[in-house]
């Protein structure tokens, strides 16, 4: 599914206009080069002395001669043969070598990796191109001492990249479960760390070998590469610069012929690069706007404000976020409404990719755009609906009126700021207070989540905190500007089950002493739901399936779904023989079936269930569920 | 426990990083991260093992497989010292134990093929021929309940579920005696959680296997063991028979980690409610570890370190001086 849907390498690097360029222009100046001894060419190396110097275009000759009356079209093609055999051969020299280095000093670590790394260091320390005139000074002048020297000099450029990438590598899972599967430390390095070192080898091979030719071009243009008469480009550049004025000619011919073979050679290393990094294949390059993108009909004709939905914190109604990606359109959101009543607690419980996040990111548009855009909806507070406003104003609510919380406080906490100049920061962008000000207010805002010694640890930075403080830094940092909303996401699932008991009763408290805040919870816990909501809505597959008083729905589920997922919490005491597991597993969102998304795992589903849109249906009161055959029904 | 042979012993399990003197003879801090564990694993058995991040729990699963050695102590494995042993036995030993790891999906090589990643044991540690292969492959698949097809997929084309029962199945192509398995689904949804647990049983009853199932949640461990061990700053301070452990808690750190689940359903967790300083590992405090934590500690909690004992009438053994009486 995923392999159909993403591009195909060659693929990516056709579209790459500016790479196909370079590749044709390389293969073109390749084949010609190739094919150069059953061209209709006069000899590279026969001298005319009767014809010297003939500008381009002369009768027979197209691109003139040269100061010996050599053919200079002639010349160029075989020079470019040179240039691009010996280009290449340096390069698989350097790589091979440099990555066999690289390999070992990574998989091998301690001693070997010191005295193996160290060596090329030492070879780096040297400019190159002084070591290179050295080896062939030693070596003596000649094309193929110049190809040992160039190929040596970027032995390092290897080695190094491929060092980086190996060790990160050897502390992947994947290598301890070969040596479990007995496989010993060669074999590992050859069958399970190559092939995904390998990529990397290439990008680094397609970079260098522009910048190998053009060394090649270099080391000949001075006397060192190859000698009189073959020809070569840099060697021509080399006899022609004596002539620049009376015949530029011969030097600007094999000049431009560098210059397009280094850059054919570059634009497809690019190309090549873009393709294989993963990093830039998944798109993480396109930097994401600061604000999801609202592509939705009736956010533009503005309806008339709901307003039943004016006495709540926030109202959301039908809201549809989607994912683009590739060319499959993902409703991470299907169409999600509910209300957040002030001061109340609501939790929005659901397995991953059930849309609980996207939702809460949404209703701040922090859904990153692209991939994501919102396709309808609206969110109403206070009269307004937040998908109408600039991007000022939403700016103004987030951390603002409206708080977040997420998952992990390690990768929401600035590494490098002490959390109380954080939390201060965080004070400062909503309130217009003096630095002494908000730091005095960051301290005792550390010091009302129950943080011992506030004073002191407002100075520690975040990696000196454990994960149940970082998590209590998070909570004051919402908490900074009286928010009338926290949206907390999964903001104790990263956390040791103890911490997790010591961060809920810290917000419960919270709550009882900030009346006014309403929360959304996001969670997957049934357990932490019971702890802290007050209502519940139950999400599967972009939509919310139940909706209903926390107590109520966990103890009297109504959707089959609910029920299930319930049953399927492991309870401690309760001594199952055998989990009531669900079977199969949630439908993906870029292809959700027809009707009830549940009815494939449903052990009540019938006909009906898979036949058109279901609705949410009012149970009782403020009770719903997303079911044509709920488990029980309230007497009419 | 029955008295029928004991497949892996640990006696006095030690493992700790750091130690010695750096390049300038500065002294650097020694890290114990597991210290004096003693467990002994029975064929067809699962030992659950529960405990809180940096308790020693996948460090010690590490030694226990041989991916790691253990700075002190020894651990026999069939009757043999392991992991030093010769190259052959070693192989063979290998296939006797084997490791399911918790993020499922990086312990899959992206470059292979799910049939190329499940024949490496069976090539490597039991040298099968290519038929041979072939048969117990299908066999596999069908015993992890996946379709034969999936073999020729790599493994990002896989769900996190479907990932897991790839990661049993490849542990199990060894044929072992005994799974380790490390948080094996910890990282999967609930839904799906159930069915992996379900399977890892089934599995253990058709195979005969032994487990040491590593987890940080007490439900599941509860649902799984037979025998669970807690453990706090790299020792086991409570090991009883699973339905005991629960029912009445001797420790007052396993009471702590029962009081702070929340149950669905119900409101009013127990639990701490203050932030709690974890002894520094790196200076591990003279009595009892759990002591600047303990509702019931005393002098002596604070001066002298408690050894695990048996309690009285019963299957269990507690590190604590002065026990929860009920």
């Amino acid at each position: 599914m995923t392999r159909s849907s993403r591009p195909s390498a060659w693929k990516l690097l056709r579209h790459n206009h500016i790479a196909f360029f370079g590749l044709c222009l390389f293969l073109l100046v390749t084949v010609i080069a190739l094919v150069a001894p059953i061209l209709p060419l006069s000899a590279p190396n026969d001298t005319a002395p009767a014809e010297r110097l003939l500008r381009p275009l002369s009768e027979g000759r197209l691109l003139g001669t040269d100061h010996l009356g050599r053919d200079l079209l002639s010349r160029l093609i075989w020079g470019a043969r040179v240039s691009i055999s010996v280009g290449l051969s340096a390069t698989l020299i350097a790589s091979v070598i440099g990555s066999a280095l690289g390999l070992i000093a990574g998989f091998a670590g301690g001693r070997t990796d010191n005295v193996l790394m160290r060596g090329v260091d030492m070879l780096m320390a040297f400019p190159y191109i002084l070591l290179a005139l050295a080896i062939v000074a030693a070596l003596g002048p000649g094309l193929s001492n110049a190809l040992y020297a160039i190929a040596l000099v970027n032995i390092p450029f290897f080695a190094r990249n491929i060092r980086g990438v190996t060790l990160s590598l050897t502390r992947r899972d994947f290598v301890d479960a070969a040596r479990l599967s007995g496989k010993g430390p060669v074999r590992i390095l050859l069958t399970e760390i190559l092939p995904n070192v390998a990529p990397i080898i290439v990008i680094t091979m397609s970079t260098t070998l522009g910048w190998m030719i053009l060394e090649t071009a270099g080391l000949s243009f001075l006397g060192l590469g190859a000698q009189p008469p073959q020809a070569d480009l840099g060697a021509m550049l080399g006899e022609g610069r004596k002539l620049l004025f009376t015949a530029p000619h011969v030097s600007v011919i094999p000049g431009l012929m560098i210059f397009a073979l280094v850059m054919s050679v570059n634009l497809i290393g690019d190309g090549v690069r873009d393709v294989l990094d993963p990093k830039l294949k998944s798109g993480s390059l396109t930097r994401p706007s600061a604000m999801t993108e609202v592509q939705s009909a009736d956010a533009k004709s503005s309806p008339a404000p709901d307003i039943s939905a004016t006495q709540d914190a926030l109202a959301v109604r039908n809201l549809q976020t989607e994912f683009l990606v590739g060319t499959d359109i993902y409703k991470a959101v299907g169409g999600v409404s509910f209300e957040l009543g002030k001061g109340e607690c609501l939790g929005l419980v659901g397995e991953s990719g059930s849309g609980k996040s996207v939702t809460a990111m949404s209703l701040l548009r922090l859904a990153p755009t692209p991939p994501g855009r919102i396709v309808s909806g609206q969110i109403w507070r206070s009269g307004e609906d937040l998908l109408s406003f600039p991007l000022h104003r939403i700016q103004a609510l987030r951390g603002g009126e409206i708080a977040y919380i997420f998952q992990d406080p390690l990768s929401s906490l600035h590494p490098l700021f002490s959390v109380g100049a954080q939390v201060a920061e965080a004070i400062q962008a909503h309130q217009p207070y003096s630095h002494r000000e908000a730091w005095r207010a960051a301290v005792s805002l550390l010091e009302q989540v129950r943080l011992p010694n506030a004073a002191s640890i407002a100075h520690s930075y975040p990696h000196e905190l454990s994960g149940g403080m970082r998590q209590r830094v998070c909570i004051a940092m919402a908490l900074a500007n009286h928010p009338q909303i926290i949206v907390a996401d999964e903001p104790t699932t990263a956390l040791d089950v103890t911490v997790q008991a010591q961060v809920l009763k810290l917000m419960n408290q919270q709550r009882k002493q900030n009346e006014a805040a309403a929360l959304l919870f996001i969670t997957h816990d049934f357990g932490v739901v019971s702890e802290i909501c007050d209502r519940v809505a139950v999400m599967y597959a972009g939509r919310i399936v139940e909706v209903g008083a926390a107590g109520e729905v966990l103890n009297k589920p109504a959707h089959p779904y609910t029920r299930l997922l319930i049953n399927c919490v492991p309870i401690p005491g309760r001594n199952q023989d055998r989990l009531p597991a669900i079977p199969g597993s949630p439908p993906a969102v870029n292809n959700l079936p027809a009707g009830c998304a549940f009815a494939d795992r449903c052990p009540f589903a019938e006909g009906d269930c898979r036949n058109g849109d279901i609705r949410l249906r009012p149970l009782g009161e403020n009770r719903f569920a997303r079911c044509i055959k709920p488990l029980w029904k309230t007497a009419p | 426990m029955s008295m029928s042979a004991t497949l892996l012993t640990a006696s006095n399990l030690t493992r700790h990083y750091g130690g010695g003197r750096g390049w300038l003879g500065r002294r650097k801090p020694l890290i114990q991260a597991v210290q004096g564990v003693d467990l002994c694993i029975q064929p067809g058995a699962t030992l659950g093992i529960v405990g809180e991040s940096g308790c020693g729990k996948s460090t010690l699963a590490r030694m226990l497989v041989g991916l790691d050695q253990p700075s002190a102590g020894h651990l026999l494995l069939d009757g043999k010292s392991w992991p030093d042993q010769s190259r052959s036995e070693r192989k063979r030993l290998h296939s006797q134990i084997q490791y399911v790891f918790q993020d499922s999906l990086s312990a899959l090589n992206p470059r292979k093929t799910i049939r190329a990643i499940l024949e490496a044991p069976m090539d490597h540690l039991l040298g099968m021929e290519r038929n041979a292969r072939y048969r117990r492959l299908q066999e596999l698949m069908e015993a992890v309940g996946l379709r034969p097809e999936l073999l020729e997929r790599y493994p990002h084309e896989l769900s996190g579920g479907q990932a897991q029962r790839i990661g049993i199945a490849r542990a199990l192509a060894a044929q072992p005696q005994i799974l380790v398995l490390d948080e094996p689904v910890s990282a999967l949804d609930v839904s799906i959680q159930a069915q992996v647990l379900n399977l890892l049983q089934d599995l253990q009853q058709h195979y005969r296997l032994a487990y040491v199932f590593i987890s940080h949640d007490l439900a599941v461990v509860e649902a799984v063991s037979d025998v669970v061990a807690v453990m706090y700053f790299g020792r086991i301070v409570e090991q009883a028979p699973a339905g005991e452990l629960f029912r009445s808690p001797k420790h007052p750190y396993t009471r702590l980690l029962l009081d702070s689940i929340p149950l669905p359903g119900k409101k009013g967790l127990r639990g701490e409610s203050e932030t709690i300083e974890l002894p520094d590992p790196a200076a591990p405090p003279q009595g009892c570890p759990f002591a600047p934590r303990c509702v019931n500690a005393r002098d002596k909690c604070r001066h002298e370190q408690p050894r695990l004992r048996p309690m009285e009438g019963e299957e269990r053994i507690a590190a604590c001086h002065f026990p929860l009486v009920f």
